[in-house]
């Protein structure tokens, strides 16, 4: 336990050493507010718009950003040190392959929550005084839409961490990262509208919303949509009004989605020769 | 007391046999080289003892104790460990790093900054790796291997980078850790200077045991000859003639160790000799001579055998 708290501290130092933290605050906290005030500017006005619209529509951008912010963070965590050498060193000290990559997941699972608390906090704090909306109502939603957030970029530091624990080279794992992020947050949705398509609409309405489970993504999007439910949903999205998921359905399946890839990393791992 | 002991080892990777039953028996303060070109089997042979890959067959145990096992994991803190090419963690500072692998040994933390003073690291302390040169990084990893001191050293290649004086330094600490009844494995290419410092010399070739023992029994095994450089005007005896050859700063002569005394009286006896140098074999053509056999191709090695 306590080895697996000092890779973790370790890794988080380094996090706040080379900006990492500083700059996904900055991006999350720029992405909400600009979204916030300038939502609207498409039907020709500016200023702050209603919670709802803007945590959908940042919902629908985040699913891009934060899949690929947690790849790009993660993808290293074990080849990298492979490559430094210090992994070999490492592993001949008293502590053991899980402890290690346990550690180093959750140094940079604390980095993902610390930025994204604090970028989209930020954000939520600067909406609360300025636009017209009430606290209690805000810090619910927001408070949501963070715990979703970070959920959906442990589940990607996860996927990371499965990559850089099978290759053998940096420069791989950055490509094999790239082709996941491809996978799921363009091609799946595309794949699955192309069903819909072809077959005319006539794959059974009540399968296709558990098809959107198969992508964590989806399920991030799915959260923030399924609480605003008056909201107009459009696009893939309105698939899953036949099968209605409750938050907390959709935040255990994010969990499943957190839990097995980590478990697969961890096994990759054990076996990784030296 | 056996430190390290290995029986009949051998590893197979995909297709490689990188340790072909490998016999090796590590007392207690014992100093150990480890000497063998690429592929010889001396990375593997450090890598089984370290527990970090498993043999494919025969025993390893370490403190009386298979290092594979998750029981030996608590043994490790009584392991110093420094590989090649070791570039650590470019953000940290050098007292970071120290610092790091310190929590990860459950050592107290001001044993690192008396550890940076020995190696000469203090005033970079608060630097960051990244501005270390290769030799101030070599140094920082011995102090990472010898936190916590260590009962058990294994050195891989520790004086590269190192200026003469800091090399000087580094196997006189080893020394001094010998005397405190610590084990060291050193491997190393760099062969001029290490023999005062081991006990035991091993030399290894394509995964096989190709001569052990002290400088004392090496000699004797491989049979070398002594090298005499003799200057001046002289006149050799019959005997001696045939060995000598001329050379640009003299004559050169090699004969047998066994005769070195009764060539020596003899040569002393004449009265032209200005000078004489006296060249032993050293590690480096003991090296030479056990690794230059294994070198030959199979074809070479039966036109030896019938000469």
């Amino acid at each position: 336990m306590n080895a697996i708290f000092t890779v973790a501290a370790k890794e988080f130092r380094d996090g706040l050493r080379n900006r990492w933290i500083v700059a996904i605050s900055i991006i999350f906290a720029i992405l909400a507010i600009g979204l916030a005030y300038f939502g609207a500017a498409a039907a020709g006005q500016v200023g702050f718009t209603s919670l709802s619209t803007t945590l959908v529509s940042l919902a629908s951008l985040a699913v891009f950003i934060i899949p690929l912010i947690a790849l790009m963070l993660a993808y290293d965590g074990v080849v990298g040190e492979d490559e430094n050498g210090t992994l070999l060193l490492l592993l001949t000290y008293p502590l053991s392959r899980g402890q290690l990559l346990l550690g180093k997941m959750a140094g940079h699972g604390a980095i993902m929550a610390f930025s994204t608390l604090v970028g989209f906090g930020a954000a939520a704090i600067i909406m609360g005084s300025f636009a017209d909306i009430r606290w209690p109502e805000l810090i619910a939603a927001f408070g949501l839409f963070i715990i979703s957030a970070v959920l959906l970029g442990w589940v990607f530091i996860a996927f990371a961490y499965i990559i850089s624990c099978s290759v053998t080279e940096k420069s791989k794992a950055a490509g094999m990262a790239l082709i996941v992020w491809f996978l799921f947050v363009l091609v799946f949705d595309l794949g699955l509208l192309g069903l819909l398509v072809g077959t005319q609409g006539d794959v059974d309405a009540q399968l296709l919303p558990y098809l959107l489970l198969l992508n964590p993504t989806d399920i991030f999007r799915l959260i923030t949509i399924s609480y605003f439910a008056s909201e107009q949903i459009t696009g893939l999205m309105a698939i899953a009004q036949h099968v209605r998921f409750s938050t907390t359905t959709l935040l255990l399946a994010l969990l499943v989605w957190l839990a097995v890839p980590m478990a697969i990393a961890l096994l990759i791992f054990n076996r990784r020769s030296l | 007391m056996n430190i390290v002991e290995l029986e009949q080892v051998e590893k197979r990777y995909r297709g490689v046999h990188a340790l072909k039953g490998l016999n090796l028996v590590l007392k207690q303060g014992e100093i150990l080289g480890l000497f063998g070109h690429n592929g010889a089997g001396k990375t593997t042979t450090i890598k089984l003892i370290l527990g970090l890959i498993e043999a494919s067959r025969g025993k390893v145990s370490v403190f009386g104790v298979d290092p594979t096992r998750s029981e030996a994991r608590n043994q490790r803190r009584q392991l110093g460990f420094l590989q090649e090419n070791v570039s650590f963690y470019d953000q940290l500072t050098g007292l970071e790093v120290l610092n790091y692998f310190a929590r990860l040994k459950q050592i107290p933390k001001k044993q690192c900054l008396a550890l940076l003073d020995q190696v000469g690291l203090r005033h970079a302390e608060n630097r960051r790796v990244k501005t270390y040169s290769k030799g101030m990084r070599q140094r920082l990893g011995l102090a990472q291997a010898l936190l916590g001191e260590p009962k058990l050293l294994l050195l891989d290649e520790p004086t590269v980078g190192l200026d003469p004086i800091a090399t000087q330094d580094f196997y006189q600490r080893l020394k001094r850790l010998q005397e405190q009844g610590c084990t060291v494995i050193l491997c190393s290419h760099v062969l001029p200077g290490v023999e005062k410092y081991i006990d035991r010399a091993l030399i290894m070739g394509r995964g096989e045991l190709l001569a052990e023992g002290n400088l004392h029994d090496l000699r004797q095994q491989a049979d070398l000859p002594l090298t005499l450089q003799l200057q001046g005007t002289i006149e050799l005896p019959e005997a001696l003639r045939a060995h000598s050859t001329k050379n640009p700063s003299g004559i050169s002569l090699q004969v047998p160790m066994q005769q070195k005394m009764q060539v020596l009286r003899s040569l002393m006896a004449l009265p032209g000799l200005e000078n004489l140098d006296l060249h032993l074999p050293t590690l480096e053509d003991l090296y030479t001579h056990f690794t230059g056999t294994m070198q030959l191709g199979p074809q070479e090695l039966l036109e030896a055998q019938r000469r």
